[in-house]
């Protein structure tokens, strides 16, 4: 008994406190507490956002330079030797160890930085309060420490750059025993220790964040916000948190074997090894062992990055149909499905560690499963667009661009998925296509999806739809460019240096310079949104009315800039699903409005005598 | 009556109230026990996949897994007792999830002596634990273990041992360290200001956690 009365009273307590907050808009905070070490969801929001983007553009920057050798193997890049000095060998090239370098980079900050920091990091804590009803995160300092984990982690990956020896060059995944050995590549010499130390500090920050999210949407939602009457984006950003919380703690491990096995003599993932033709004393470890627990998280990893775009993209598209989603609690069931069954298909990724062929089936009937709810979502983002009253602007067109993508990337995952034929797709451009057509540029169109829609709610200001237009089908124009042709280069190894050297690859070397070209105009065109976002942030069209997309989320009611406590007087209750657009005859009927007398609620259904009495009373409505 | 009890199930996820009738911090806590709880997972899972690709317990193979009787034999100031020493580190980590379960009782009741007493034995037993597990570090350093080489047997198992003990000694240094400004902050009255004693809960949730790894710990190296 006095167990609970404690709780009681402290929730209680926990409320009044944010309570106070919320009446307390117009108390001024110092510019460090309130724009640096901020503990307001929405500023923290902000911040990774703005990381996010960052890191985004130096990750695309890396990918413009291989994309230079890879396509124009025999330029002429002593210009950039003043930037890159010795990464630019003499005769004008750029260095082996450096292109390494450059593709490991790339996928790391693209995978880790962006697409999780920036996509979870950004719109979780931007929308979960918002979008449940709660005045702030469960606990805002934790996830002020979230952010600045993740800052300094970026802050590491960003030191090992100017390294004597390079960066980690080993590839994304660091795979022992080339990542385990100080002396086996350049990058290995001291590069990949930043990049595990980095990696730890980013976990720390996944955690903080996931279970701030967690917790905030179990425990803070607004009266009347049941589970099933969530927006579709907090369903995903919820399920994203807790695959975070139980992936990345695995990625830890393995991050901190490695960490033994580089610095403490230890041999985890090393046995008989020659390096240099000397034989190395390490024994009794196994490489494969590290690429099953890296691989316990890499794979749910994915859904990390892709779920919070299908929750985005959801919402967008329901509200810029004005129509409800089809197929709600399909969407939510099928979130739930890809969730568990991301835990069990990591060894797909493995089929070519010689293992033994019955397990391989395993993991290919898992994988060919996860299909199945992933399909479901896609009927449903098809089916809400049809006979929509569609508007066609920025954010939509994103969102209409993700189904595409994730279309176009998934068919291809299919293939990929059974064991027989990846084990000669394995490493080739194929799969590069494949995975950056369906969780790279999809999970970037759900973030432009996300960021158009609510940048208004974020900033005050709207981004400018000329530049928008532009940037979609540029953009769709250069993903399909690129990714399309990729699929044809079925025989060409990944993480080659150069293809020039082989007589079988001369015959992509037209098709690879035409793909180079357009990643490089595609870069320009993600340098013009953010000049637009940052442009807009200041100059953009004024925001004047509090609900301009006329959506029935809570966000919407919030003031035009809300202040740290989000809504001035009480939080608002909720009495319906988020998705009553065009029901009834009206346009929308936001989630705060009470059912009318008559009215069904959606997902209840009543029994068959229930909807005759309705209909009737209805009809006598109309007459009277 | 039966009525009232369904309907107040359904309200519990109804919103406006934590649907388990737990603070946001307690939730927290048991959501990072479960994340902890794969860490150790993917160290003690390593474990298993190492282990079983060395040879088995053969004393004529210097190569095969070492027994755990040859290594762990000794304590300060005796030889020849296996497993001993551990027994005594277990004894005391166990009991001082018991006087950990004290404070967290004295903790509901709001009586600040009583927690003060329980939460120093508490502390009291996770110092012992850890200093014991530097003697035993330090012991077997001297005999010749370490994380490369381990004259018992497969080097492996020095590897791991000081990992897997090395993290979980780890966690129970930061127990001691938390339990520690816990004392504190009960002894200044920071927690009968608030009103209650939840974060001693929480605390404790963390502490008897610990507890439970070392057991599958124990089992992994000194059992087995």
């Amino acid at each position: 008994m006095s167990e609970h009365h404690a709780v009681a009273h402290h929730t209680e307590a926990h409320a009044h406190g944010h309570d106070h907050h919320g009446h307390d808009g117009h108390h001024e905070l110092g510019f460090i507490r309130k724009y640096i070490f901020s503990e307001d969801h929405k500023t923290i929001a902000k911040q990774f956002l703005v990381t996010g983007i960052f890191w985004a553009i130096i990750g695309a920057l890396l990918s413009v330079l291989f994309r230079i050798q890879l396509g124009y193997p025999n330029a002429d890049l002593t210009w950039m030797k003043p930037f890159l000095g010795k990464w630019i060998t003499e005769e004008g090239q750029i260095a082996p160890e450096f292109y390494n370098a450059l593709i490991t980079m790339h996928g790391t900050i693209l995978v880790f930085f962006v697409l999780t920091a920036g996509l979870s990091g950004t719109f979780s804590n931007f929308l979960i309060p918002l979008m449940v009803g709660a005045r702030d995160m469960a606990s805002g300092f934790i996830n002020m420490l979230s952010y600045w984990f993740f800052f300094i982690s970026g802050a590491v990956m960003f030191v090992s750059f100017f390294l004597a020896t390079g960066p980690a060059s080993g590839g994304w995944t660091a795979y022992p025993p080339l990542n385990a050995l100080h002396d086996a590549s350049s990058g290995g010499v001291l590069g990949v220790d930043y990049w595990l130390i980095s990696m730890a500090l980013f976990i720390v920050s996944a955690l903080l964040g996931g279970l701030n999210y967690i917790t905030t949407v179990i425990n803070l939602r607004t009266k009347g916000m049941k589970m099933f009457r969530l927006p579709l984006p907090i369903w995903a950003f919820f399920l994203t948190a807790v695959i975070g919380v139980l992936s990345f703690p695995v990625l830890l491990s393995a991050a901190i074997l490695l960490l033994f096995d580089r610095n403490l003599g230890t041999s985890f993932y090393l046995d008989a090894i020659n390096l240099a033709g000397e034989p190395l004393a390490n024994s009794g470890g196994s490489p494969i062992l590290y690429q099953h627990l890296f691989w316990f998280l890499g794979h749910p990893e994915v859904y990390i990055i892709i779920l919070p775009a299908m929750g985005i993209v959801s919402e967008v598209l329901s509200v810029h149909s004005r129509k409800p989603i089809f197929g709600y609690t399909a969407m939510i069931y099928s979130l739930l499905a890809i969730t568990v069954l991301s835990f069990i298909v990591w060894a797909h990724h493995m089929f070519m560690t010689g293992m033994n062929p019955f397990i391989g089936s395993i993991f290919v009937i898992f994988t060919l499963i996860i299909a199945v709810p992933s399909a479901i979502k896609v009927f449903n983002w098809l089916t809400t667009l049809w006979k929509g009253d569609i508007r066609l602007n920025p954010q939509m067109l994103f969102a209409i661009g993700f189904v595409s993508l994730f279309i176009s990337g998934g068919l291809t995952g299919i293939f990929l998925g059974n064991s027989s034929i990846d084990i000669r797709l394995h490493d080739t451009y194929f799969v590069v296509a494949h995975f950056h057509l369906v969780m790279g540029v999809a999970a970037f169109f759900g973030m432009f999806a996300g960021v158009y829609h609510w940048f208004p709610k974020m900033f005050g200001r709207y981004l400018n739809p000329t530049l928008g237009y532009i940037h979609f089908w540029g953009t769709i124009s250069a993903a399909y460019l690129i990714f399309y042709p990729m699929h044809f280069e079925i025989s060409l190894p990944r993480r080659y240096y150069t293809h020039s050297g082989f007589e079988t690859f001369s015959d992509f070397a037209h098709l690879n310079a035409f793909i180079s070209t357009v990643a490089i105009i595609s870069f320009a065109l993600q340098l013009l949104f953010v000049f637009n976002f940052f442009y807009s942030i200041w100059y953009g069209r004024k925001l004047r009315e509090s609900n301009p997309y006329g959506a029935n989320t809570l966000e919407w009611t919030t003031p035009l800039r809300p202040g740290h406590g989000n809504w001035e007087g009480d939080i608002p209750e909720v009495h319906r699903w988020p998705y009553d657009y065009s029901k009834h005859g009206r346009d929308f009927i936001p989630q705060t409005e009470p059912l009318s007398q008559y009215e069904i609620e959606h997902g209840e259904h009543g029994d068959e005598g229930d909807r005759d009495i309705i209909k009737k009373e209805e009809d006598e409505n109309h007459k009277g | 009556m039966e009525a009232v009890a369904t309907t107040n199930a359904k309200d519990l996820w109804s919103g406006g109230d934590s649907p388990f009738k737990v603070s946001y911090g307690k939730i927290m806590m048991w959501y990072f026990l479960i994340s902890d709880t794969f860490t150790f997972a993917g160290l003690l899972i390593s474990y298993g996949a190492i282990r079983t690709s060395q040879p088995k317990h053969d004393a004529a193979n210097p190569l095969s897994w070492p027994d755990p009787n040859e290594v762990f034999n000794a304590g300060p100031g005796f030889h020849n007792a296996p497993l001993i020493f551990v027994t005594f580190m277990t004894f005391t980590l166990i009991l001082s999830s018991v006087t950990m379960v004290r404070a967290v009782q004295e903790g509901h009741q709001m009586n600040r002596s009583g927690v003060l007493k329980w939460m120093a034995f508490t502390i009291l037993g996770g110092l012992v634990f850890v200093g014991s597990q530097a003697w035993e570090w330090s012991h077997l350093i001297e005999e010749g273990m370490t994380p490369h080489g381990n004259p018992f047997g497969a080097s492996s198992f020095g590897a791991l041992f000081f990992l897997i003990t090395g993290f979980h000694g780890f966690h129970v240094s930061v127990g001691v360290l938390l339990n520690s400004w816990a004392f504190i902050s009960t002894y200044r009255g920071v927690f009968d200001r608030r009103g209650h004693y939840e974060m001693i809960e929480k605390l404790g949730l963390y502490w008897h956690f610990v507890d439970l790894v070392w057991v599958y710990v124990f089992l992994a190296f000194y059992l087995f």
